[in-house]
């Protein structure tokens, strides 16, 4: 989906959050040059197009006390992977849920979740839980545990459209 | 990024409930602070200062727009390497220094590297795979995302 360039400087400008006054929006256009409703429009139909998904907040799980995590996954029958991994997805716990292509023989799981917990033990906890949702439907399950970040650098839109190097 | 815990006091039930509404997002709309605060009892003002403080003290790590990378037309995928315990700090390096991964984690599995790349297109995620696969020696395997769910994750209140 392509963005002109007004829609690419109105990402780039929130980049680093939307402004805490009570025109946002009229604060953004602002800073590039746009009057308050043509940024509501464009924000608008770029949330409508799919491209923004929603204007969140995302919290600190450390901050918030659930420094444990783990990657749950789960080798599911096919004709049931869509039915639960939704239920799965709901949990409260949980703050990823994806179906991904297996690598068999290596991998054999295709639904992934993470869980968070304050605790190991309490991630066991939760992936009892799951386990017990997904019931017979599971043929075998597994959690990785994280041990080292070894690279984190947020997405980052580029001011100018571009080709990716390779 | 906060890493540490916020104290047991730090958050009230307002903070708590905040926190939850944040993440569904808010209405693209002239005031959305004022709109967010009539659909929870809070004036403009207590929003706008209790969002500031949850930034402030790091139990929010962000607030604002996300952006799906697939509907800018570009690429996803998670990928993951068995990768031997002797070479494990120069694939490191080998991996990290390719511009599309945006995280690597170590996980304590068999499939001991798992990273993210991003792209701005499908071809360049292969591009940078098998790139990272003839540099290394070391299978790629790629998990691109098939379905994703509803991120359903809530702070207890």
């Amino acid at each position: 989906m392509k963005l002109d360039e007004t829609d690419r400087r109105i990402l780039t400008a929130t980049q680093g959050g939307l402004p805490l006054a009570p025109r946002p929006f009229a604060v953004v256009g602002s800073w590039i040059g746009l009057d308050e409703d043509e940024v509501l429009a464009r924000v608008a139909a770029m949330q409508d197009r799919g491209v923004i998904r929603r204007v969140a907040a995302a919290p600190n799980h450390y901050a918030l006390g659930l420094s444990m995590n783990g990657m749950s996954v789960w080798d599911l029958a096919d004709d049931m992977a869509e039915t639960l991994g939704a239920r799965v997805g709901a949990l409260a716990f949980v703050s990823h849920c994806y179906l991904r292509p297996r690598a068999l023989p290596d991998w054999p799981y295709n639904l992934f979740a993470m869980i968070h917990g304050r605790s190991r033990d309490e991630v066991e906890g939760h992936r009892a839980e799951i386990a017990a949702i997904l019931g017979a439907a599971c043929r075998q399950s597994d959690v990785l545990y994280s041990k080292r970040i070894l690279k984190k650098t947020g997405m980052r839109l580029r001011k100018e459209a571009s080709r990716c190097s390779a | 990024m906060r890493h540490a815990p916020l104290p047991p006091d730090a958050l009230d039930a307002t903070d708590r409930a905040l926190i939850n509404r944040l993440q569904d997002g808010v209405a693209i709309v002239a005031s959305p602070y004022a709109a967010l605060g009539d659909e929870m009892g809070l004036s403009e003002d207590e929003v706008l200062s209790r969002i500031e403080r949850l930034r402030g003290i790091g139990a929010l790590t962000r607030f604002g727009p996300f952006i799906d990378a697939a509907a800018l037309g570009g690429a996803f995928c998670l990928c993951a390497m068995q990768v031997p315990d002797e070479r494990f700090d120069a694939v490191v390096t080998l991996v990290n220094a390719h511009d599309e991964v945006a995280h690597n984690y170590q996980r304590i599995h068999r499939l001991n590297m798992w990273f993210v790349l991003a792209c701005e297109t499908e071809a360049g995620i292969t591009r940078a795979a098998d790139a990272i696969e003839a540099e290394s020696g070391i299978t790629v395997h790629r998990f691109p995302k098939l379905k994703e769910f509803f991120i359903g994750f809530r702070v207890s209140a």
